[in-house]
């Protein structure tokens, strides 16, 4: 472990990668919580997205060496770094995608319906509508 | 030595453009900083050694996603709003110049 | 007397000069406050909404997020450094996929041989789940009311001042001449995905924006006269069944594979790499029509 805090200084400088990451994840969940409008959520729940892949790429990266494509016939392990994250990254960009236009074209409907895009006018305009 | 000078940089860019999203009043504001995120993106996967996930993000995440989040505003006209907005601030804004230069 | 250069470096960043923002009714400009009656409660109701949030909601969410983000890089200390080679990710397991993958699968790029063929499972969920978003963008998105009297679907209203792409001279002109080269390039990395970086997503991805661009600046009627929805419809269902038959065989024989009858060729070669070449173009299209459907869904609710 670390035995004070410039060493753990030291270890996130090294890291920071994973630092930035961290703090992506953050603004695109305050975004996606506190935001009034919800396109704003919709592009706060991309941004934490993002975050995570940019965590998942940094752990198979490795320093020196070459992209996971074989060049010249030589395959060695010890030129070409991890190539297992990035195939599951990959998924995960696409699936993103999908998510982003299910909930967009969720949002264009509740906006026809509504006519508004805050979420609390929603919520109250639904009370009503189960009231009465 | 260049090349972490450089992804540095470009992680600040990227904490720049989400802050910003986050921030931003207008909606089409919101969506092109969002767009050119994306993009800022896919050169840090390209420099952490992953080409595929470059074309992808570039090609999906700036372009289809952004022209997804493009149509929705403007099926809910909530750009044309914000135009009407911009119009009145530029016409007051007329106004007031008009004013101070008589 | 003249304005500054300051007077107007402030006034372009306020949008004078912008020819989009012009409205065609200068009347349409006033709309805000002329809204109906049930709309101008919910304007109101909005109002009222963002009144309650002042400064001390902005500094409680900063707040928020500060520690949340403090929280979570607790976990930073525990982590490996980063790019070394003692990561506990680097194991046999990638050593296995780098060193053996060209010699079973017959790709070159290592990626593609281990989404293809390692783990071609994740692939074909991941294609269902393109295939999940289009049926729930169909189901919420398609237009099913307006229609004439002769049951022809009547076009969505296009409210004055918005930007028409396919009325703009220089869009056009220059997509003239690029989307020929999107359409090549996007093949080119289809294609490609087993030799060097691409595939099908990023090949499907580029064709799709061709197809899109095309959809776009030519008129969404004449792209319609194209791309019908039954062709569509047939490309989307016989890619994912292709893909679905040539990799679930492992459902009934456990996990032995059975020896391939497309042998892996010389790698290097465009007709090599077994499976991953047909593969490649069946993921590709079943990306291309998910992104096209998306843009003809959100643009004027049916395909056709």
């Amino acid at each position: 472990m670390f035995t004070s805090l410039t060493d753990l200084w030291a270890h996130m400088a090294e890291n920071y990668i994973v630092v930035v990451s961290i703090i992506l994840f953050g603004v695109g969940f305050t975004t996606l919580l506190f935001s009034r409008n919800l396109l704003k959520k919709v592009v706060g729940l991309n941004i934490m997205d993002t975050g995570v892949y940019l965590l998942l790429v940094s752990m198979g990266f490795i320093d020196g060496r070459h992209a996971p494509i074989i060049a010249d016939g030589i395959t060695d392990a010890a030129n070409y770094i991890n190539p297992i994250p990035s195939g599951l990254v990959l998924t995960g960009i696409v699936v993103s995608v999908s998510v982003t236009a299910i909930m967009l074209s969720l949002v264009v409907r509740l906006y026809e319906k509504y006519h508004s895009l805050n979420l609390d006018v929603i919520y109250e305009l639904r009370n009503k509508e189960d009231h009465t | 030595m260049l090349r972490e000078i450089f992804v540095t940089l470009l992680l600040a860019g990227l904490v720049f453009c989400a802050v910003a999203t986050a921030v931003s009043r207008r909606l089409m504001r919101t969506v092109i900083i969002f767009m050119a995120y994306s993009l800022i993106m896919s050169v840090v996967w390209l420099l952490l050694e992953a080409p595929d996930l470059g074309i992808t993000e570039a090609a999906v995440g700036a372009g289809v996603t952004g022209i997804l989040f493009y149509l929705a505003l403007r099926r809910i006209h909530q750009f044309d709003r914000d135009a009407a907005n911009q119009e009145e601030r530029v016409r007051s804004d007329n106004e007031n110049g008009s004013a101070k230069e008589e | 007397m003249r304005r500054s250069f300051q007077q107007k470096l402030s006034a372009w960043y306020r949008g004078k000069y912008d020819f989009t923002l012009k409205t065609a009714d200068p009347l349409q400009a006033r709309w805000k406050h002329e809204y109906t009656g049930k709309e101008h409660k919910i304007r109101e109701m909005e109002r009222r909404e963002l009144a309650f949030s002042g400064v001390l909601y902005n500094i409680l969410c900063v707040l928020f997020c500060l520690i949340f983000i403090g929280v979570l890089l607790i976990a930073v200390a525990f982590l490996p450094a980063h790019g070394s080679p003692d990561n506990p990710a680097v194991n046999e397991v990638m050593e296995r996929y780098v060193e053996e993958g060209m010699d079973e699968t017959g790709a070159v790029n290592t990626v593609a041989g281990m989404i293809l063929d390692y783990r071609a499972f994740d692939t074909l969920g991941e294609s269902f789940v393109l295939f999940t978003a289009v049926c729930a963008v169909t189901i919420l998105m398609k237009n099913t009311k307006k229609r004439a009297p002769d049951g022809t679907p009547v076009p969505m209203a296009v409210k004055p001042g918005i930007v028409e792409y396919s009325k703009d001279n220089i869009v056009k002109t220059v997509s003239r001449f690029l989307i020929p080269f999107i359409f090549v390039f996007g093949v080119y990395v289809l294609l490609n995905g087993h030799l060097s970086p691409g595939g099908g997503f990023s090949g499907g991805a580029i064709l799709g924006g061709a197809l899109i661009l095309y959809a776009m600046v030519y008129g969404e009627d004449r792209a319609a006269a194209v791309f019908s929805e039954r062709l569509i419809k047939t490309v989307v269902l016989s890619s994912l069944s292709f893909y679905a038959l040539a990799k679930s065989y492992s459902f009934f024989t456990g996990a032995n594979h059975l020896p391939s009858i497309i042998s892996t060729g010389t790698p290097g070669r465009i007709l090599s790499a077994g499976l991953i070449l047909p593969l490649n173009v069946a993921v590709g299209f079943v990306v291309c029509c998910t992104m096209y459907s998306f843009y003809m869904y959100f643009r004027r609710g049916r395909i056709q």
